[in-house]
């Protein structure tokens, strides 16, 4: 034991790189995405026997090789794109909110019930602006909730907020039960599919206009929040280290529950454009995951709101197009999942290589 | 009496899986690491078995039930450590982000799951609906003459050999984490990393062997849920979030594999009340599923409000160690 322990040498040695260029960095994350691409093709051709190349093109139809799934996948990566976008100032913060999922399906829900109920009643613009701010009043309220358990007793907010992820989806079953239609389908099916109430509409002659449009403003307000205001600032001091931030002078309370307000009230909204802006209904798999698979996203992406276009756009690119691999070969569309885990595995494994450097130590023997 | 009896029975059946999972979280976090990824493992851990035994049947046209489980149980344990694995290297060699891993974990394997599920019959030539009667036949083989004992014979002796399993599995966990030195080793690891590297603990050594372990006790609630609960067969999602309600449990449970035991028939039983309770309408019915997670929250306050130095989780829980940072 004691002659192992003096004669162990570490066959590589670990240390923080002090800086690296962003080529550098940038062609590590490449080198990861490449990799992981690869291993992908292996599972694929490994399951379905297929030339790769094929596969991969397959991919690239599945996923912009009509119109319709073009349109489909800009619509996705939108989506996902307001989801990472409204994690972040939480994140930033430190504050682990897992609670996406609950706080979109919370705005999905009371954005259905003004479908429902509001449908009849108001101007299509008016209900919208009434959708917007109801969804967002339901995630900020979801969000809220454990922030004040956080800031005031200090409770895990990890596990907390994984629990209202299921609550949500409890109550979102409950108003299913009111809301059936047809009756005993146990489904909402399409909410005013006849007149489209509440439903989001054209703009400039594109189906998705006022998504992109929604999305990318709350992108850059989040984006200028963040980086030029006071509260931004005092979200980032929290982050890394609340006894720094109370030297300072900040209300460590306040901010975190201020902040968890936003990040909530920004999922509740991506909520809305899912239900009123997208599928047009509301079931436990309205989230459908994406609350999670944001939270990568958004963590790939150092909470950089440019980076986060591009890497939501990758993901659900290969989703859209492992999904049509799937259905080619009359699988599982399950297959997506697999094919997004691998992907995330080896950007996340990547990034190491970012913040780290390795140092081979070379072989010598020792003389005695 | 008899429909109390069918309810602790089926509250016990629902609990084994949540058990194991949540036996194997505790292990895991008590080394310091938060594995979301568990729910994801139990789906792998389920249909890797259901697989083995599947192809085993297939090929030995006449299979024997024994072997099939022991191909199975196998086969499960090996693919769900084989995700406890992809955790640890990047969580603890890596030091990529906890949360982050383990949910892509999560994503990973119910997709894996249902992909799996979802494509073995016409992966292995079209046979149309899987099952694996021979082999789930041994799982849910009871002994024989004490599961006639009125009563207590269907209350303690009706399950097959996975549910006792689970409760050695817990009651072991306790005393090792308790009483012996590696547990002693394992749980300063989770208080305190650096402290635990200087007093000459090979902290990521006990990290990996930890996780991994954990992995694939809880993958074993995947198997229990496919094998003994369901016959044999797989549905889509059909194994649902009882994932995440192990995580929950870890916390109803405060970290003692012991309290789990108990803890898991209590989640198993306000799982499926609401079956039991007279006078309830669809709409309450759902409100009544809300009860399981409301409850941990519950716990979750009260503990943290209550600020109890052994009620709490491990200190470094998911946080990545780094020896040159401390």
């Amino acid at each position: 034991m004691s002659k192992d322990a003096v004669n162990k040498e570490l066959f590589v040695r670990v240390s923080k790189r002090d800086s690296i260029s962003q080529k550098k960095a940038w062609g590590i994350r490449f080198a990861g995405i490449a990799l992981s691409l690869i291993v992908c093709a292996l599972v694929i051709v490994a399951i379905v026997n297929e030339n790769p190349i094929r596969v991969y093109m397959g991919i690239i139809n599945g996923a912009i090789g009509a119109k319709r799934r073009f349109w489909v996948t800009i619509r996705e990566a939108l989506t996902l794109l307001i989801i990472a976008v409204g994690l972040t100032p939480a994140f930033k913060m430190k504050f682990w909110n897992i609670g996406a999922e609950g706080q979109i399906l919370m705005g999905g829900t009371v954005t259905a019930a003004m479908m429902i109920y509001f449908g009849d009643v108001m101007p299509n613009w008016l209900l919208l602006i009434v959708i917007f701010i109801a969804s967002s009043l339901a995630g900020l309220l979801w969000g809220l909730l454990p922030a004040v358990f956080k800031a005031y007793y200090n409770t895990n907010e990890t596990l907390f907020t994984l629990m209202l992820n299921y609550v949500a989806m409890q109550i979102v079953t409950f108003c299913i039960v009111f809301w059936e239609n047809p009756t005993g389908s146990n489904t909402v099916g399409i909410i005013n599919g006849a007149t489209a109430k509440g439903w989001f509409s054209k703009i400039f002659g594109l189906q998705y206009g006022l998504n992109i449009i929604v999305v990318l403003a709350v992108t850059l307000i989040v984006f200028l929040y963040m980086k030029h205001s006071k509260q931004g600032y005092e979200i980032a001091v929290v982050g890394e280290s609340q006894n720094t931030a109370r030297y300072a002078g900040i209300n460590v309370k306040k901010v975190i529950i201020r902040t968890m307000m936003i990040s909530g009230a920004v999922c509740g909204l991506a909520g809305s454009i899912i239900v009123s802006g997208a599928s047009h209904t509301i079931s436990t798999s309205t989230a459908g995951g994406r609350g999670f698979t944001a939270i990568i996203v958004a963590w790939m992406s150092k909470f950089n709101p440019l980076a986060m276009i591009g890497v939501s756009l990758f993901l659900v690119f290969m989703q859209q197009g492992s999904i049509q691999i799937a259905s080619q070969y009359g699988l599982n569309t399950n297959a997506s999942d697999i094919i997004t885990g691998i992907l995330i595995f080896f950007l996340i494994g990547s990034e190491f290589f970012i913040s780290y450097k390795l140092d081979f130590r070379k072989k010598s023997k020792e003389v005695k | 009496m008899s429909m109390l009896l069918t309810f602790l029975q089926n509250a016990i059946g629902q609990g084994i899986s949540i058990l194991f999972g949540a036996s194997g979280e505790i292990l895991t976090e008590k080394s310091g690491n938060l594995n979301l990824g568990i729910p994801g493992i139990m789906y792998m851990g389920g249909i890797a078995g259901l697989m083995a035994a599947f192809f085993y049947e297939k090929v030995s046209g006449n299979p024997n039930a024994f072997v099939g489980l022991v191909i199975s149980l196998l086969a499960s344990l090996l693919v769900s450590a084989f995700g406890g694995l992809i955790y640890s290297v990047l969580t603890i060699s890596l030091r990529a982000n906890q949360n982050v891993v383990g949910l892509a974990l999560t994503t990973f394997g119910v997709g894996f799951g249902n992909f799996f599920g979802g494509s073995i019959s016409k992966l292995a030539g079209g046979v149309g609906q899987i099952s694996v009667k021979t082999t789930a036949s041994a799982y849910r083989a009871v002994l024989p003459g004490l599961s006639n004992i009125p009563v207590v014979g269907k209350l303690l002796f009706s399950y097959g050999f996975l549910t006792y399993l689970s409760i050695v599995t817990a009651i072991f966990l306790t005393y090792f984490l308790k009483h012996t030195r590696k547990g002693l080793n394992l749980r300063s690891i989770g208080e305190d990393p650096s402290t635990a590297d200087a007093a000459g603990i090979h902290v990521s050594r006990y990290k990996y062997i930890a996780t991994i372990s954990g992995a694939a006790i809880a993958g074993l609630g995947g198997l229990y849920f496919v094998m003994e609960y369901l016959g044999g067969t797989w549905t889509n999602n059909g194994f649902g979030d009882r994932g995440w309600l192990a995580i929950a449990l870890v916390i109803l449970a405060l970290w003692k594999p012991v309290n789990a035991i108990w803890g898991s028939f209590l989640f198993g039983g306000l799982y499926i009340l609401y079956i039991y309770m007279p006078g309830l309408n669809r709409a309450t019915q759902e409100l009544c599923k809300m009860l399981p997670y409301v409850v941990t929250i519950i716990v979750l306050i009260f503990t943290s409000k209550r600020n109890k130095h052994e009620n709490q989780p491990p200190a470094s829980l998911g946080q990545a160690y780094f020896r040159e940072e401390r």
